[in-house]
């Protein structure tokens, strides 16, 4: 009996101590609540964000090794198969070096003069190694994603752009005094005029900028800036030993295929990748870089099947070269059938370059840097005037009109500042930075290592030991 | 000993290496080589600029074989590496002074 009572006060004294929780009701602290929901929804926004970033950045660090797979296999192999034998390591290991040299100059001070406030022109030192660039994004240039990853991604086309050069000089060329070369014109040609088109603040800036000119991914910066100074380089150095009475045709088509299509496959990143995001614009400039690359290939072995009665595979691959590079400044600016015209224009323009201007004025631009590089930036940067619209890219405020297809004709004449000053400042720059290195080391090999060949004689290698066991 | 020079089309290599092998054949050198005798090359275009290829490939097959047998090699070089155009190529003979065998120095016909 005791035991019961006892069981059954127990008992009671547990419900009572339970009483509380059923004693809690939802609408009693209010107050709590929302704090916690604006709590959540602020960690919510930051997930968010990060995943926004995350998409960002995933594309960008791709986009980034792309563009340097432009410059190593795919520029060495493009122009390695075009020289002959006796120089296709030589030729290789330009590009090659040029991967390890201007990264070092971009870490030190590039970057800096190239995206650091300065002045219209120039950069200033801010960042020179690489200081604040780190995990936080630089809203100037991409909010979304680190600071580095554009650091990185620019870096690339650093490394390309001075590489493009080695085409006019190739098989002459002295490797010490090309080095010191490049690195001299990173600093002085190179940076300014990535300062100018894409730095804060820069002349020629299409956000703010004094002539707003039209340059997505570097049709201005990389292409004729490089191609203006290939033309000057090669006049300088003179013809090679031999041209043009000595047939010199490239020694393997097969390199040149395998690299030219890893160029198409690279500027994916190279322009795609310029939007700075994963975002409907980077879409829109795949889809243009794409197709400019197809309708070229196409004007270019057209227009060599007509003259020539046969297409050739060097044609058909360097159509489609002159494509890209020609959609290079407007790959984010115009619609895709607008990418295919203007394709189509570079593919039979560069061609003429190439098969009757050159041969007409008698330089050896061996490797036609100028014919495809410099006159398809020239064509690409005046047709982006041409063919830019908001519908793609509402660059300007307000939704104001781009290029002369919203009625903007006044662009063409911002495009044409844009080509004028590159053109100045690779001819001027170019000019200065050769004497320079002709004074200090010597920039062309005797003529007994040319005719040797700079395998051997830069590098002490040959490219090709076939016969040996 | 007669050394057989036939310099031949790429395309007809494989009938004559198996005439010759018909024919009692145990050595021969092959090399690819390039030239041209009165049949005129081609041209190939890269950028816009024309080569003109006057050396041809080509393949060279050179054997050393007992006199009485030369009648009969080239007899059987004749029949498998004719296609009847310009451009069949040339057979040259010439007489060997000696013959060594390197693993044991046999000379003369033995060594073949």
């Amino acid at each position: 009996m005791r035991a019961r009572r006892a069981a059954g006060v127990f008992l009671i004294l547990l419900a009572l101590c339970a009483a509380p929780l059923w004693a809690q009701a939802p609408a009693a602290n209010g107050a709590q609540d929302a704090a916690r929901i604006a709590a959540k929804l602020s960690q919510l926004e930051q997930q968010a964000a990060d995943a926004h970033s995350a998409g960002d950045n995933a594309w960008m660090l791709v986009s980034a090794a792309l563009v340097l797979m432009m410059t190593g296999p795919g520029l060495a192999l493009f122009y390695g198969g075009l020289v002959r034998k006796k120089n296709v390591l030589a030729t290789m290991m330009q590009s090659f070096a040029l991967m390890a040299v201007v990264t070092v100059v971009w870490a030190v001070i590039g970057y800096s003069l190239c995206f650091h406030a300065g002045n219209p022109f120039i950069g200033g030192t801010g960042f020179s190694f690489l200081r604040g660039v780190g995990p936080a994004p630089n809203p100037d240039y991409a909010p979304t994603i680190p600071q580095q990853t554009f650091m990185v991604y620019q870096l690339m086309f650093a490394i390309i752009t001075p590489g493009l050069i080695t085409g006019s000089i190739a098989e002459r060329a002295r490797f010490s005094a090309l080095m010191l070369f490049m690195v001299l014109w990173s600093l002085v040609v190179y940076s300014p005029m990535a300062h100018m088109v894409w730095g804060a603040g820069g002349l020629l800036n299409s956000s703010g900028g004094r002539f707003p000119t039209l340059d997505f991914a570097g049709g201005t910066v990389v292409h004729i800036t490089s191609g203006v100074s290939a033309l000057v380089a090669a006049l300088y150095f003179g013809k090679r030993v031999g041209y043009p009475k000595q047939p010199m045709p490239p020694h393997s088509v097969v390199l040149s295929f395998i690299g030219a299509s890893l160029l198409w496959v690279g500027w994916f990143g190279f322009n795609a990748g310029s939007a700075l995001a994963a975002n409907g614009l980077a879409t829109s400039a795949f889809v243009a870089t794409h197709f400019a690359a197809a309708s070229a290939t196409i004007g270019w072995a057209g227009a060599e099947w007509i003259r020539n009665g046969k297409p050739s595979v060097l044609g058909a691959i360097s159509g489609a070269v002159a494509g890209l590079v020609a959609i290079t400044p407007a790959s984010g600016f115009v619609g895709p059938m607008s990418a295919l015209l203007i394709g189509l224009i570079a593919g039979v323009g560069c061609y003429l370059m190439v098969a009757t201007v050159k041969a007409r004025f008698g330089y050896d631009d061996s490797l036609d840097a100028f014919g495809v590089h410099g006159a398809g930036g020239t064509i690409g940067a005046i047709l982006t005037g041409v063919f830019a619209t908001s519908k793609v890219n509402p660059v300007f405020a307000n939704g104001a009109p781009v290029g002369w297809m919203d009625g903007n004709a006044g662009q063409i004449v911002n495009q044409l500042v844009g080509v004028a000053i590159a053109w100045v400042l690779a001819i001027v720059g170019s000019l200065v930075i050769l004497k320079i290195a002709d004074l200090v080391i010597g920039v062309r090999v005797t003529q007994d290592e040319e005719v040797e060949g700079l395998d051997v004689s830069q590098h002490g290698e040959e490219g090709y030991n076939l016969e040996a066991q | 000993m007669t050394k057989i020079e036939a310099i031949i089309q790429t395309s007809r290599f494989e009938s004559v290496k198996d005439a010759l092998k018909e024919a009692g054949i145990e050595g021969m050198t092959v090399s690819e080589v390039r030239g041209h005798g009165r049949q005129k090359g081609h041209t190939e275009v890269y950028r816009g600029r024309e080569y003109s290829m006057d050396l041809l490939p080509r393949t060279k097959v050179e054997l050393v074989v007992a006199d009485r047998l030369v009648e009969t090699v080239v007899e059987a070089i004749l029949k498998s590496a004719r296609t009847g155009k310009i451009g069949d190529g040339k057979i040259f003979l010439s007489k060997i002074d000696e013959a060594i065998r390197i693993r044991n120095e046999e000379r003369g016909e033995n060594a073949l």
